[in-house]
């Protein structure tokens, strides 16, 4: 009752949202790059907030289902096929024993997010499933997945209320550029008034140099006052690290827990997924917004989510007749 | 008094500095905040990351917003937060100096001007407060090295350091809880295990807390390396101030 990787893809790990309560330690908190598309798969099986995913980045996994189970992928379009015939994206999927998912190419965006129903069989180490490849704890023992691994499944869940409506809209990461919204701080004061200035009216390049620990961004060099160099702190999930070279760094999921360079600002959180979905040479451009209007932005992501869960909550015509046809069988049978 | 500040570290944390010092005192009041927020389970807190002189809180902004978690902050810093981290704890932490535990002590002797017996007394002669974990799980910056042991890295570092091994990197001293690269001087070796990943509390030890070394022969290091091996082994740990 699984899945088997026929291939692995580039990386593909086991992620949810991370280990929290652990940084103290100096543990990284790990957890999905893409939230948005996380929590969209999830929501597509009815899936726990919380529940394991594989994500897999710029090409993806190709899988061998030994049992029955329900999908959906998300993220970047990769262009996802069943037995070599493509299937939609954002859409429960029921995938048949024997059934061969893989992927044609990356066509947008970078990350791609695949849910299950039947919910994978990997233990929660620390209170989380997610893959801390550094420390080799977490997720699939700890690493990314490789030809021949195998993942099992913790239930038989083969059954999805309204199936036929679980689709939605794709979210589109067809973009070159990019704006990033950003709180300015902690450490804003640390720079110059023209390296802020520079910072917020920059357009910035993704480098090659992008991973889950962060993205490097080539540039116009950032201005400091007389060192980027702090009293090592704590580092939030997007934070804008500039050090001494001028050039900002946005670390995301597999971020060191403190680090000692001035922070001049944190991407938001609605707004972080839209980096991760960048590719090299893409551009980046920051805007600042405050914290509040930060916050409410996030509240009405949470809305956004929930009126998506509503949408496919619900029966589609298709699923009504059915009905109508059951209820006429079983009067036979009376 | 030192002017405490807090400041926003993007929607979903806060960061309170606590000065631009690192200082035992200031570390102290950070411990004792953390304490008091760990104790009164303030909603929507969701991970801490204590620093040498600031301390970063994560916070779920669904539950509660920058300005109410704030001002719940302001109020927890306006009591009397004490220098004193009575509830502190000192970690015994056996070592075996020398030899092929640690192959840097005559190094660090030498660079000293001192025998290899006056770096094992003067390095087990001290607790260490940890003022923060970093870099890797577990791994504690750790304050109060006495000067005449300060030794610069390796120009050449090692490509892989054994977990467990206790060294000093210039004014630092520490225990690399896992295999890693790195460049410290390598004066001995300890049994146990500061980090362990399958055990219910991963990581001994917290910033706040002290650590003693403590000597031990090769016999007792192997002994003790048994226990470890079995679960069966207790770090000795004291009550600071008891």
């Amino acid at each position: 009752m699984g899945f088997r990787v026929l291939k692995g893809g580039m990386l593909t790990t086991v992620q949810d949202l991370g280990r929290t309560g652990y940084q103290s330690q100096g543990f990284s908190v790990s957890g999905v790059m893409d939230v948005r598309s996380f929590k969209i798969a999830n929501l597509l099986l009815d899936n726990p907030e919380n529940e394991a995913v594989l994500e897999f980045t710029l090409m993806g996994p190709s899988l061998e289902f030994t049992s029955e189970t329900i999908i959906a992928i998300t993220g970047g379009d990769f262009q996802p096929r069943v037995n070599k015939k493509p299937v939609k994206m954002y859409t429960a999927l029921y995938m048949h024993k024997g059934d061969v998912l893989d992927f044609a190419g990356c066509r947008t965006g970078s990350r791609g997010y695949i849910a299950f129903s039947s919910y994978l069989d990997i233990p929660v180490v620390m209170g989380s499933r997610s893959t801390n490849i550094k420390c080799g704890i977490g997720g699939f023992k700890g690493r990314r997945l490789k030809d021949g691994d195998y993942i099992g499944f913790r239930i038989k869940r083969r059954y999805l209320p309204y199936f036929l409506s679980r689709s939605l809209d794709l979210d589109e990461f067809d973009y070159d550029e990019v704006t990033l919204r950003v709180v300015m701080g902690p450490q804003e004061d640390v720079f110059t008034n023209a390296g802020r200035e520079t910072f917020l009216n920059s357009e910035y390049t993704v480098t090659s140099d992008f991973d889950r620990m962060g993205c490097r961004l080539e540039g116009p060099f950032i201005a400091y006052k007389t060192t980027a160099d702090i009293i090592s702190d704590g580092i939030a999930f997007g934070s804008v690290q500039v050090p001494s070279h001028g050039k900002p760094i946005v670390l995301l999921s597999d971020r060191q827990t403190t680090g000692g360079y001035a922070k001049i600002a944190t991407v938001i959180s609605v707004d972080i997924p839209k980096l991760a979905q960048c590719k090299t040479d893409n551009k980046v451009r920051f805007k600042a917004v405050t914290v509040e209007e930060a916050q409410q932005l996030l509240l009405d992501e949470v809305a956004g989510l929930n009126e998506l869960r509503r949408q496919i909550y619900q029966p589609c015509r298709e699923v009504l007749e059915c009905r109508l046809v059951a209820k006429r069988l079983s009067k036979l049978f009376q | 008094m030192n002017e405490i500040k807090i400041c926003t570290a993007g929607d979903s944390s806060l960061l309170i500095e606590f000065g631009q010092e690192i200082s035992p005192e200031i570390n102290a009041q950070i411990t004792a905040l953390v304490r008091m927020i760990k104790a009164q389970h303030i909603e929507g807190v969701t991970d801490m990351i204590p620093a040498f002189a600031s301390l970063l809180i994560n916070y779920d902004p669904r539950v509660v917003s920058y300005a109410g978690l704030r001002a719940r902050m302001e109020k927890l810093l306006k009591l009397e937060i004490s220098g004193e981290a009575s509830e502190s704890r000192i970690f015994e932490i056996p070592v075996c100096y020398g030899g092929e535990y640690g192959p840097d002590l005559q190094n660090i002797a030498d660079h000293a001007g001192l025998t290899t017996e006056e770096v094992i007394q003067i390095h087990s002669g001290k607790d260490y407060l940890i003022y923060m974990l970093g870099f890797l799980p577990g791994f504690s910056y750790l304050g109060g090295l006495d000067e005449r042991i300060h030794t610069p890295r390796l120009a050449n570092p090692r490509i892989r350091i054994p977990a467990g091994s206790v060294g000093i990197g210039g004014s630092q001293t520490g225990i690399y809880p896992l295999d890693s690269p790195g460049g410290w001087q390598l004066l001995g070796m300890t049994p146990v295990k500061t980090y362990d990943p399958g055990r219910e509390v991963p990581i001994l030890f917290e910033a706040g807390d002290y650590i003693r070394f403590v000597p031990v022969a090769e016999e007792e290091y192997l002994e003790i390396k048994k226990q470890v091996d079995e679960g069966t082994y207790q770090c000795v740990i004291h009550q600071k101030g008891v």
